[in-house]
């Protein structure tokens, strides 16, 4: 049987479809008309047209979080691809699966400052697990089907594949043929854990009398959050999330500490100080959790799982490292607790979950502001998110933009499922909030979708209300205006003497709800307390509009608790006026 | 502390730019780097002189380990291995002593009436010790091509 005949473009959608693709987010441009002629002439995938394109891999990026399938992009050459980057490194930052097709000047004109032309392989090269620049329209498949592999296997990241336009010339047109498998001589990510590790890390969880399970982003790429609760339930362990981590592990569950770290709580941040076993899965030791890490948990031995071995022992020494993947390797200690179960000691742990218990009744946030009328007559920025994890029951996705209001989120929602919680926290991509919340509403067309921001983060991409207009998006967006960059204006508050050096433009902000109206949506504004519940609950009735919620909150709110620079996880400031040493 | 670390890569176009933008990327040195295709050609072999702790060393090898592109990556330093650099230096006729240079075991390889090409091979500490003696001889042109290696066992860096 002779193979069909088909030009660069027509295959490079083929083969999006033969990797499940069913939706691409992207803007068109000169070099990457031909694909755009190509999208047309299909039925498979539908192309969703975004109006900058950071958006269009913020979307794809949502898309992939929520998910959990890769997510695509397609952009043109030059401005198209360089406004793509902070997409891009946003995804590489979070280990997320991207694709994005960027668009090329024609083979021969590389090279030569053409119109349009930027070296997308050399810009993006630093934050990309891989690129391909085509070379032959001929290799089209066997580079999608690699680029697919390498995006969602192993440590998952972005990839970009830049396309010359020539290649995808309609004119020229060869077999197509989809490769079945794939096969890279230098890329085998390892599965399973090493045996012997597993075993020596057994021996340390059953010997810990004071364990904390401290777990990342990687357990919630992996799909391992049943595995991670089980063992937790097996051990009777506590545990403490990531921000990237959030939603692995029952957020509303007894044995859960809340988040860690920066503005992790009282209790995650005390345990992981002072216990006696560290138990990290699918997460990376970095700054924002460990703060000094020449103070970091010093009497803990550390069992580190993790799919990339360059992560273990890159910032803590680690005891026990563990490479493989976080479901895998947390099957097997289950698997070897099951052999050794008779070792498994409750009892032992009691006076550490009583220590915990401490903590928590000590310190920790308050969970039921919402009824108290806040004292300076401003609404707290807390009560509006449990305003809204009121409405929503917790089962809505919440996206978030970049500053006070993400740290007040993931610290007041909780997240009782994985993929719930989708934010940029590795780069901290303001603007990331609203294309991402058109992603996973594409992905989950029927459930509540939320962006929390505030009018600093959601002014980044503001422009999307317009694709969401087109598309019908009805994502609900929770504006917490302080009308202030609050996180910069904390530090500002608490480091340079209340100097707040270009973090303010009050006079200057846009009326909200006119500007939602005008791009056909809804717009509510709330001032007072007392009308919060009550236009939260207006927000998602509205099913199939996007309601833009502007909250004025209090802007002399900082985010607490917050590790002190340079110190150890236990030294915090829990207030403005409390500090733990 | 220096260490010598080669590693094979896919003879291919971006290649070379992934494993030395690592380097700056990540805020490692790069001493010297030499780099070839092998007698397999779809394979280039590299061979980096760099410094850091054990820690770094480590660090360096998980990174160059991640890249897609990297087939394999030896630290050479982590056994026995034999390490030689090539220096080649240009000396006026009436500037130099070929007594000298044959004690420092260097090697014509061209010579007219007015100048002398150079040749040494060594260990890049043992060139550095040459080019010290080399001082009083005001060498007109030095140039190194960084070490390269190879292991003293039967660990062999091939796939």
């Amino acid at each position: 049987m002779s193979k069909e005949q088909i030009s660069g473009a027509d295959a490079l959608m083929r083969s999006l479809h033969e990797e499940g693709v069913d939706i691409v987010f992207g803007y068109p441009g000169g070099a990457a008309l031909h694909i755009y002629d190509a999208i047309f002439n299909q039925q498979h995938i539908e192309h969703i047209l975004v109006r900058h394109e950071q958006g269009a891999v913020h979307a794809a990026d949502g898309y992939a979080r929520s998910s959990g399938k890769p997510g695509v992009a397609i952009v043109t050459s030059g401005p198209g691809a360089t406004n793509a980057i902070t997409g891009l490194a946003t995804a590489f930052m979070d280990s997320t699966p991207v694709v994005v097709i960027s668009g090329q000047v024609k083979s021969n004109l590389i090279g030569t400052d053409s119109f349009q032309e930027t070296d997308m392989i050399g810009i993006s090269r630093p934050i990309v697990k891989h690129s391909f620049l085509v070379q032959r329209a001929e290799d089209i498949p066997s580079i999608i089907k690699k680029a697919f592999h390498i995006a969602t296997t192993g440590r998952p990241g972005p990839v970009v594949i830049d396309v010359p336009k020539d290649l995808t010339d309609p004119e020229y047109k060869f077999d197509f043929d989809y490769p079945k498998g794939v096969d890279i001589r230098s890329y085998k990510p390892a599965k399973e854990g090493h045996s012997g590790q597993i075993k020596r890390a057994v021996k340390l969880l059953l010997e810990a009398k004071k364990p904390v399970i401290y777990s990342g982003g990687g357990v919630i790429q992996d799909n391992a959050s049943s595995e991670l609760t089980k063992l937790a339930t097996l051990l009777d362990f506590p545990v403490t999330n990531t921000l990237m981590g959030l939603g692995a592990y029952p957020g509303t569950d007894q044995k859960f500490l809340g988040m860690l770290g920066m503005h992790g709580t009282y209790e995650a941040n005390m345990a992981m100080h002072n216990c006696d076993l560290i138990l990290a899965v699918g997460a990376r030791f970095d700054d924002r959790i460990t703060n000094n890490p020449d103070k970091f948990s010093l009497s803990a031995k550390k069992i580190h799982i993790d799919i990339d071995p360059a992560s273990l022992s890159k910032i803590i020494d680690i005891d026990v490292p563990v490479v493989g993947s976080a479901k895998e390797c947390l099957d097997q200690i289950i698997e070897e607790l099951g052999v050794q179960s008779h070792k498994i000691d409750h009892d032992k742990l009691k006076p550490w979950h009583e220590e915990i218990s401490a903590w928590k009744e000590a310190h920790g946030l308050n969970h039921k502001l919402l009824d108290q009328k806040p004292t300076g007559g401003k609404i707290l920025p807390q009560q509006v998110i449990q305003s809204l994890y009121k409405e929503t029951k917790g089962e809505a996705f919440i996206t978030s933009d970049v500053g006070q209001h993400q740290m007040f989120a993931a610290q007041y929602y909780f997240f009782d499922k994985p993929r719930r919680w989708i934010n940029s926290g590795g780069l901290g991509t303001m603007g990331f909030g609203l294309p991402a919340a058109m992603g996973v509403q594409f992905a989950f067309p029927e459930s509540d979708v939320a962006c929390v921001t505030g009018e600093g983060s959601i002014q980044m991409c503001i422009q999307e209300l317009s694709t969401c207009l087109q598309y019908g998006l009805p994502i609900k967006i929770i504006n917490l205006n302080n009308a202030a960059l609050g996180m910069v204006k904390q530090w500002q508050d608490m480091n340079y003497g209340g100097r707040h050096s270009s973090s303010t433009y009050e006079d200057s902000l846009p009326d909200f709800v006119a500007l939602a109206e005008s791009y056909g949506h809804v717009g509510i504004k709330v001032k007072k307390h007392e009308d919060l519940e009550s236009a939260m609950k207006e927000c998602f009735a509205l099913k199939d509009k996007l309601v833009f919620l502007d909250v004025d909150v209090d802007p002399n709110e900082h985010v607490y608790p917050m590790l002190e620079a340079g110190m150890s996880m236990e030294d915090m400031h829990l207030s403005k006026e409390i500090k733990t040493w | 502390m220096k260490r010598t670390v080669a590693l094979l890569m896919e003879n291919q176009p971006g290649a070379l730019s992934r494993v030395v933008g690592l380097f700056s990327q990540r805020g490692y040195n790069i001493e010297s780097l030499i780099v070839a295709a092998t007698e397999d050609s779809s394979l280039s072999r590299l061979t980096m002189t760099t410094t850091g702790d054990q820690k770094v060393i480590e660090q360096i090898t998980k990174q160059l380990n991640k890249l897609i592109d990297v087939v394999k990556v030896l630290d050479l330093g982590e056994s026995d291995y034999v390490e030689r650099e090539l220096l080649l230096v240009k000396f006026l006729h009436e500037s130099v002593n070929k007594e000298v240079i044959k004690e420092l075991n260097g090697e014509i390889v061209f010579e007219n009436n007015e100048l002398l090409n150079i040749q040494f091979v060594g260990t890049s500490k043992e060139l550095d010790q040459v080019l010290k003696d080399l001082e009083s001889s005001n060498p007109l042109e030095i140039v190194r091509t960084g070490a390269s290696g190879i292991s003293s066992n039967l660990k062999t860096l091939t796939i």
